[in-house]
């Protein structure tokens, strides 16, 4: 079967070009499998990935009880626990997008957090319910893409977040697009460094536009209550309290 | 190139596409495990933090 024999010198051309040819097609699959791998597959173990920590959470800090809506607690909130850097000590809850919780973890390491966990809090920003900028960054394309619906935030839409103790919401003021070295968005005061904080402030931060990361889509939000998460669900998640019907009824 | 890998296959053909198969799906294992996941920080669309270091470069203490 094999040719072995010496060729003239026209076919071992021809057999050079056949090569560089394969080579081609092999770089052109390759970068088809990169993007397979990137759009597809980082999703897949993600998603698995987040699911599991939702899961034993839930298992660590008892079910909620989805059928009673808690009261909306008076006072100052409670300040969690964090655990240390890179540990899971929360989850989210936005009603608006279509990923109905994910983890919520400590530190905003692209491979120790948001590739693998879910959305990150910007470890020296605020803790949910304190004066000050409480910030989280996410993935809003592959690795899960947990903020992939963060455009369709829009003002008075709830963003939860559930901890061992509490359900801290928050609602939606204003959504943006900066640059990325514009860190004053997640300043204490967000857009006013260096001014002492008076409100209870949130921020998403997530890639813009899709699939690229040139710019940041900003969403900041007020705390609106806290409720104790041994009362039931909060009302900003029950059913059928989506953005569209039951929007901001209250400040 | 692969039709010279291919005829150095032992067995009969159904063997040899076996093989080939099998590592083919090794080749794309070891992609999808090792490979790809060290290349993407190092692509351009993978970054939604504000103030953060770009991947690869100096940490950047101004991220919060």
């Amino acid at each position: 079967m094999s040719p072995s024999h010496r060729r003239p010198p026209a076919r071992r051309g021809a057999a050079a070009i056949g090569v560089l040819g394969e080579l081609l097609l092999t770089l052109g699959a390759l970068l088809l499998l990169f993007l397979v791998w990137q759009l597809w597959w980082t999703d897949v173990i993600a998603d698995r990935e987040q699911s599991g920590i939702v899961d034993g959470l839930e298992q660590e800090w008892g079910a909620v009880d989805a059928e009673r809506i808690a009261p909306r607690q008076e006072g100052p909130p409670p300040v969690p626990e964090i655990p240390g850097e890179n540990m899971v000590w929360g989850t989210m809850h936005v009603p608006t997008f279509d990923r109905e919780e994910f983890p919520l973890a400590e530190g905003v390491s692209l491979e120790e957090v948001l590739n693998v966990k879910g959305a990150g809090h910007y470890p020296e920003t605020a803790l949910p319910g304190q004066v000050g900028n409480f910030s989280v960054a996410g993935h809003r394309n592959t690795y899960g893409r947990v903020f992939e619906d963060i455009a369709r935030l829009e003002s008075g839409d709830a963003v939860v977040v559930e901890t061992s103790e509490a359900f801290y919401v928050y609602e939606v003021t204003e959504s943006l697009v900066v640059q990325p070295d514009q860190i004053e968005v997640i300043a204490p005061t967000p857009g006013e460094p260096g001014v002492e904080p008076t409100e209870r402030m949130m921020t998403l931060t997530a890639c813009h536009p899709m699939y690229s990361a040139r710019e940041r889509y900003i969403v900041h939000a007020e705390f609106a209550y806290w409720t104790d998460r041994d009362d039931g669900i909060p009302e900003a998640l029950a059913t059928g309290a989506g953005s569209s019907d039951a929007g901001g009824e209250e400040g | 190139m692969y039709a010279w890998l291919f005829r150095r296959l032992p067995g009969p053909l159904w063997v040899r596409i076996l093989v080939a198969l099998v590592l083919l799906a090794a080749v794309v294992a070891v992609l999808f495990a090792w490979v790809f996941p060290a290349i993407a920080p190092f692509m351009p669309f993978n970054d939604g933090l504000v103030g953060a270091p770009e991947p690869g470069g100096a940490p950047d203490p101004a991220t919060a």
